[in-house]
């Protein structure tokens, strides 16, 4: 194999660091964004640079404030950009709508990962149509190398239009590494020019002005249209976007089947193709809203039917069937509308190569099924029995565990409803701890056991959430069940962090994104000012403190909040080691069955008996937490002294 | 290397399959080739089971590893080998680390973990390398370096390329107090018997 030319330094770059590089590299000085996967990197890697780079970076309490906080560095005449996944878009809707009619000053971009599969995610949303909605352009990156372009060019558009520009990466750019021929730009060594707020009412959206600004962002859809077709982001492949000396596809620009794709769907393509040894032209677009559909028209002249290969919604294929139909040609079109391609899950190779396939097929392009040989043959796995399922679980040590487990004791007796939220105590929704009732978006579960208490009032309703989550939307939901006087309890897990999306920073712990010491409110406080009366804060790891507090939080007449402390135990030192007493061992199988911690584990060295197995503790699992010590009715797990 | 060389990275949350990969990236673009990696990360560090995608080659567009594809899996646990190996080619080679973790169902008595996971992939496969990584990452100083042994059976398996190209990649990709001990587990890897 030969060596590829390394003239230009080559590195290893993650989607996320590539749109932070792009970002860096087009000036951008304020990025204000929520952690959540698989976004997070962005913000991280611009964190990680921010001080070389004069910018400033901050964790925001939630998306709607990201945004709002960096339209502010916008119309003070900064770049600033906006980082979340797909789901956080919902939350900062609201100003991105007004956003598109009032437009921006420095060049605003709003990164939103979508997460096709979805691999963690709630919805599978598609951000495109999020972009068609608001009347604004995105660009759809196939490969890290593209999202280093794209993010630069996405803040050229913005300040030149005076429209936010969304740049959408999927999961596989976002989490994909590629070799990227890349060198990080100079630091400044002058202290940046200083930006100027001009006062104008072109800034205060009444109704008067949204009526003409309507009309302005409409009339900017040609404008964003001929941006992108003087760029040519929307090309005929010739070569690798972003790549060193283009190498021309010597395709068969003669064939019926015209291709187009979307975003990461390009790559899966191309291989197929390859896996064919097929030599074919592919179509690709990288700005996809508003669709200039004119060269697209004129590349389908004299084609026969037409291939729109696109993950999630048919944002690009519709775009072309309404064109092709004002323009009177009758182009067969396959696509989501055909039933060719599906609009959930991933693509891969082997779901678009039979479609694939049966296409090339009917376009005289390929002569069998097998044209390639490539009928794929593996190891199969066919013989196997039905694998156990190795799914996430609360680490080991986790005060979630203990604070779910408290509280099923304490109240499940009385056919409670557990009202959960997102985060890392999702999992306890999961076997054995089954301590999540319902899990709907973020901040949802104080509204939900205070509406819940509205239509069923005799039964205990308990609403969990994080402490990054309170901050982020558990606040005004806690104030609405004091003003509506329901009867519930919330349970704030304070782990000290954003455990989820790798230990961000966050209001509750005095310390910013930028590692400054900063004010630290006292949850306690902020939950007696939402005119909670009834407030107890324990320690996660007291099991009988808690249940004592689960049981007189429920019976409180009106709302009331159980603060649960303890550190994420990725966050903090481990405690020691505790282990099983042997001799006092009963095998109830609680701590095995119930309790549900990874360390505890049945002993294969023992004798098979027809109880439960004995358990034994792994030591290096062992967080030393003694929460399995508290919940053993036989007083048979005890400390490891070193 | 003549074509795309596609190497598959299974195993559990907290074993290091993530550093693994970036060494092996890191090798593979010292040798100047196109590089693909695809991660799935979110739940990986809580204990799930996690796998990475490495595709090396002169033009690599996907990112992903379909079924039948790989020529290598390297599995750093027994469970995980057994749910991976549909994965590799006929041809294939698969390293597996021999250590056995059981998941939650398993220690709550709700499933069984398979006894027979190493004969059955053994009757399976051309190549099958056991190895036992854990054991021998211990020995080297630090059981955290299990991923590090296995990069060593796998460095192993890749001939044409040159042993200062893992050292190099070892050294941009371990904070030096630890460099020592993952030489010494490399070293291990690279040298255990099959």
């Amino acid at each position: 194999m030969q060596s590829s030319n390394l003239t230009k330094a080559r590195r290893l770059l993650m989607g996320n660091e590539a749109i932070a590089w792009g970002a860096i590299a087009a000036g951008v000085r304020v990025v204000a964004s929520y952690p959540g996967t698989p976004s997070t990197e962005v913000t991280e890697t611009i964190l990680r640079h921010a001080k070389d780079y004069q910018i400033y970076a901050e964790w925001s309490v939630n998306e709607k404030v990201a945004l709002e906080t960096a339209i502010a560095a916008s119309w003070s005449g900064a770049r600033a950009m906006t980082c979340m996944k797909q789901v956080g878009l919902n939350v900062a809707s609201d100003p991105l709508m007004t956003l598109a009619y009032l437009g921006v000053k420095g060049g605003l971009v709003l990164v939103v990962a979508d997460d096709p599969g979805p691999h963690s995610s709630q919805t599978e949303q598609d951000t495109r149509l999020f972009a068609r909605f608001a009347k604004l352009p995105v660009f759809d990156p196939a490969t890290p190398a593209e999202a280093l372009a794209l993010t630069q060019a996405a803040f050229e558009l913005s300040e030149t239009l005076q429209v936010p520009v969304i740049l959408r990466p999927t999961t596989r750019v976002c989490h994909v590494c590629q070799d990227v021929a890349f060198t990080p730009p100079a630091r400044p060594t002058e202290p940046r020019p200083a930006t100027y707020f001009e006062k104008d009412p072109k800034w205060v959206i009444l109704p008067a002005l949204s009526a003409k600004k309507h009309r302005w962002l409409n009339a900017q859809q040609e404008a964003m249209r001929q941006w992108v077709n003087e760029r040519q982001f929307n090309r005929l492949i010739t070569a690798e976007p972003g790549q060193g000396a283009a190498t021309p596809l010597e395709g068969n620009h003669d064939a019926p089947l015209a291709i187009i794709t979307g975003g990461v769907s390009l790559n899966y393509i191309r291989e197929t193709l390859a896996l064919l040894g097929l030599s074919l032209p592919v179509y690709h677009v990288s700005a996809p809203v508003p669709l200039d559909v004119a060269p697209i028209l004129a590349y389908l002249q004299g084609k026969q039917a037409l291939l729109v290969v696109e993950e999630q919604e048919p944002v690009i294929e519709e775009q072309i069937i309404v064109a092709l139909q004002r323009a009177g040609n009758p182009l067969p079109v396959y696509g989501k509308h055909s039933g060719d391609l599906p609009r959930e899950g991933e693509f891969s190779l082997d779901l678009l190569l039979p479609r694939l396939q049966q296409r090339l097929q009917a376009a005289g392009l390929l002569a069998s099924p097998d044209q390639a040989g490539i009928a794929v043959e593996s190891v199969t796995s066919a013989a196997l029995p039905p694998l156990p399922l190795r799914t996430p679980i609360l680490c080991a040590g986790c005060g979630h565990r203990s604070v779910f487990y408290a509280f099923s004791r304490a109240t499940r007796s009385k056919k409670s409803v557990f009202t959960g939220d997102i985060g890392c105590y999702t999992l306890g929704a999961m076997p054995p701890l089954n301590a999540t009732d319902t899990c709907l978006c973020m901040g949802a579960a104080p509204a939900m056991a205070a509406g819940f208490s509205h239509v069923e009032p005799d039964r205990p309703h308990v609403a969990f959430l994080g402490d990054s989550t309170f901050f982020h939307s558990g606040i005004p939901p806690l104030i609405n069940a004091v003003y509506n006087r329901a009867k519930m309890t919330l349970v704030i897990l304070d782990n000290r962090t954003t455990a989820m999306t790798g230990h961000q920073p966050h209001p509750g712990l005095g310390i910013t994104a930028m590692a400054e010491p900063t004010f630290l409110p006292d949850i306690e406080q902020i939950v007696r000012a939402c005119g909670v009366q009834w407030v107890r804060t324990v320690d996660a790891y007291d099991l009988a403190a808690t249940m004592a507090a689960a049981k007189e939080a429920i019976a409180h007449d009106g709302v009331s909040v159980v603060i649960a402390r303890r550190e994420c135990v990725a966050i903090v030192r481990r405690l020691g080691t505790y282990r099983i007493d042997q001799e006092a061992c009963r095998l109830c199988g609680i701590c095995l069955k119930k309790y549900g911690c990874p360390a505890i584990v049945a002993d294969d060295s023992a004798e098979a008996t027809d109880t439960n197995p004995p358990v034994r503790i792994v030591p290096e699992k062992c967080f030393g937490c003694g929460t399995c010590a508290q919940a053993c009715p036989f007083g048979a797990i005890v400390r490891e002294e070193i | 290397m003549s074509e795309t060389k596609n190497i598959l990275l299974v195993g559990v949350g907290g074993q290091g399959t993530i550093l693994a990969s970036k060494i092996l990236a890191h090798v593979a673009l010292g040798q100047g080739w196109d590089v693909k990696m695809s991660e799935i990360h979110g739940m990986a560090q809580r204990g799930g089971s996690v796998v990475t995608q490495v595709r090396i080659g002169t033009k690599v567009y996907s990112p992903i590893i379909e079924p039948g594809e790989a020529d290598v899996l390297v599995a750093f646990e027994q469970l995980e080998a057994y749910r991976w190996i549909h994965t590799l080619r006929p041809d294939g080679t698969v390293i597996i680390n021999d250590q056995k973790i059981a998941p939650l169902p398993v220690v709550a008595g709700a499933a069984t973990y398979p006894e027979t996971i190493l004969d059955d992939i053994r009757a399976k496969v051309a190549t099958a390398i056991v190895v036992p990584a854990l054991s021998l990452a211990t020995e080297a100083g630090n059981s955290k370096a299990t991923n590090v042994v296995l990069m060593g059976v796998l460095a192993s398996v890749m001939p044409d390329v040159p042993a200062e190209s893992w050292q190099e990649a070892l050294e941009a990709n371990v904070p030096v107090r630890f460099l020592e001990v993952n030489r010494k587990a490399f070293a291990a890897g690279f040298a255990c018997e099959r």
